[in-house]
């Protein structure tokens, strides 16, 4: 297999090519469609096709820059925060293009929460933390509120922790602590997809284990699609990884497949180098 | 090496100008302090709260009634000047298009460069006529709230939008990945996470409107009185000491420099809070 050849030549998605036996029947939950990102003038992203599986986590690795971050951010449309940012191709949710201007945005990101590679808690107590998305999203039944608050906060192992302390400032938290406060925020609306930005990579490595244990655990339950620069914490979680290299300063989808047998096996050069890390 | 032998002095330079910075604000307090003596020494200050009017040459020096009015036109142009000013900033930092930005942004510089005595002069020829047609005399409490909530508006309103600024790019995303609606993302989130900032601006706005002399004195009618409406004139503290310094002899002299001696304490308060919480917002 030769670099030019293989890239962006058929979307990478299972059932078009041979990635080892799944590891549960494959339902696209997203079904990323030719993708490509430009902020302005500089196109950071291009033709990217995948599918995201339900239920099973997906981890996006490549070197620095290459995209991971923007593309994250196109699936959850934050890509509209900046009028400069845009998003081309389509990226099918429920059958509908997530990307079309008919999509209720609001409600698109309360089914396709995001975690932030810095934690951001808001500089608001920690019940209120989490009672402010459930209020926004209608959520009017206060015994109601605090029942989904406390699961959440159990969800993440944060409830024993701050049971006693919901009303003192999140930020007084630990940066694990924050971060896992921030993934309780992101649950307890009920989304169907969580996207995760290098959600330990700020994180000291005992917090960082913890999270990394809440994000197995989130396996089954929702579907995960999760950036990660620590090849050996892609390979512990997840169930499918996709690589993305940069080729002439734009981010290419070079290598998508079941994790396992993309680490072992992997099909192109690149990704062979990357991963035994002698190139990235 | 360069780069110390410059540094070196220069730091000395900077670090005397502080220095005497300090030391003129301590002799302005000293001087406060011993022209004021006389009214404080030996009790004498008790008849400033208990003293029931200010009739100095008659030696009753109760200068409570304009302590009152000093605090309600502050308290009042504040109350109006806060939620005018935030909404400035929101509408800067977040809603105005770039040029149309730059204009408010402009304007409201300009606004606070404009010296107090025009907008005494506008307050008394524009404002108070317009108040007389509603209840005379016009000159009024409420007359000296408006014109200072013109004067401190643009402070409001500027702190505001460096404090908005300064909010995390990280937690306006934040807010809305969590599919919060931009006014939910602007009230709930940030506007409690800039609010030391907005605070602090608020304390300087404070001091500067506790402060204020000729547009109060040109607009507010100067009546010692307690301020029990809206439509009464009354008399600030500062303009008190504006208007009778010139004539003022013996403990009427001191009692002057001793209401001088308060509001000065009073603003060196407020703009230490203010630098207070500002460092705090900066630290985060
Ligand atoms: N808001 C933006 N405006 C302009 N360029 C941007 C913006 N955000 C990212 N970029 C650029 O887009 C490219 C891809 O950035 P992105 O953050 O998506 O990469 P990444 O793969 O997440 O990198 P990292 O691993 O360092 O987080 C980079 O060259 C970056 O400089
Ligand atoms: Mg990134």
């Amino acid at each position: 297999m030769t670099l030019t050849s293989s890239i962006n030549t058929r979307p990478y998605t299972l059932g078009s090519m041979n990635t080892g036996e799944p590891c549960c029947e494959p339902i696209a939950h997203l079904q990323v469609q030719n993708l490509s990102l430009a902020y302005g003038q500089k196109t950071v992203l291009d033709g990217v096709s995948l599918d995201i599986y339900k239920g099973c986590i997906t981890a996006l690795i490549g070197p620095s820059g290459c995209g991971k971050t923007s593309f994250l951010s196109a699936l959850n449309r934050l890509t509209d925060l900046s009028a400069s940012t845009r998003v081309r191709g389509s990226v099918l949710f429920d059958g509908e293009d997530l990307l079309s201007d008919k999509v209720d945005v609001l409600t698109l990101r309360r089914r396709i929460g995001m975690i932030f590679q810095k934690p951001n808690p808001f500089p608001l107590s920690i019940r209120r933390n989490l009672d402010l998305p459930l209020k926004e999203h209608g959520v009017n039944d206060r015994k109601i509120r605090a029942q989904k608050i406390e699961t959440a906060l159990r969800d993440v192992g944060l409830w024993d922790e701050v049971a006693d302390r919901l009303d003192s400032s999140a930020l007084a938290l630990s940066g694990g602590q924050q971060q896992r406060l921030c993934i309780a925020r992101a649950l307890v609306l009920e989304p169907e997809i969580l996207l995760m930005d290098e959600p330990c990579s700020a994180l000291d490595p005992i917090s960082s284990a913890v999270v990394e244990a809440l994000i197995i655990r989130l396996r089954g339950q929702y579907t995960v699609v999760i950036v990660t620069h620590n090849l050996a914490q892609a390979r512990r979680v997840a169930n499918y990884a996709a690589f993305f290299w940069m080729k002439e300063r734009v981010g290419k989808l070079i290598e998508f497949g079941q994790c396992q047998n993309l680490f072992e096996k992997p099909n192109h050069q690149l990704t062979a180098a990357y991963i035994s890390g002698t190139q990235g | 090496m360069l780069n110390k032998h410059i540094d070196k002095p220069v730091s000395v330079l900077l670090m005397s100008i502080a220095v005497l910075c300090g030391l003129i604000l301590l002799l302005v307090l000293s001087f406060l302090v011993k022209e004021a003596w006389p009214a404080i020494n030996d009790g004498a200050w008790r008849s400033f709260l208990v003293d029931d009017a200010w009739y100095p040459l008659e030696g009753l020096f109760g200068i409570s009634p304009m302590i009152l009015a000093s605090l309600a036109m502050t308290v009042g142009a504040i109350l109006l000047a806060l939620p005018l000013g935030v909404s400035s900033a929101i509408f800067l930092v977040f809603y105005a298009p770039a040029p149309v930005g730059s204009v408010y942004r402009l304007m409201l510089n300009l606004l606070a460069g404009i010296p107090s005595v025009i907008y005494g002069l506008w307050g008394l020829t524009k404002l108070v006529p317009l108040i007389v047609q509603w209840q005379a005399p016009g000159v009024s409490l409420l007359a000296a709230i408006l014109v200072l909530t013109l004067m401190i508006l643009p402070t409001v309103a500027l702190t505001s939008a460096a404090a908005l600024t300064a909010v995390p790019q990280e937690l306006i995303a934040g807010a809305a990945a969590l599919g919060l609606t931009r006014k939910s993302q602007i009230l709930l989130v940030l506007i409690p996470a800039a609010k030391t900032g907005i605070i602090s601006g608020v304390l300087l706005a404070v001091a500067r409107a506790l402060g204020e002399t000729m547009a109060v004195l040109m607009v507010a009618g100067n009546v010692v009185q307690n301020p029990t409406s809206l439509f009464a004139p009354v008399r600030a503290l500062t303009a008190n000491i504006a208007l009778e310094m010139a004539y003022a002899t013996g403990t009427h002299r001191a009692g002057l420099f001793a209401s001088g001696l308060l509001l000065t304490l009073l603003v060196l308060l407020l703009a230490w809070l203010a630098s207070r919480l500002r460092s705090q917002a900066q630290r985060g």
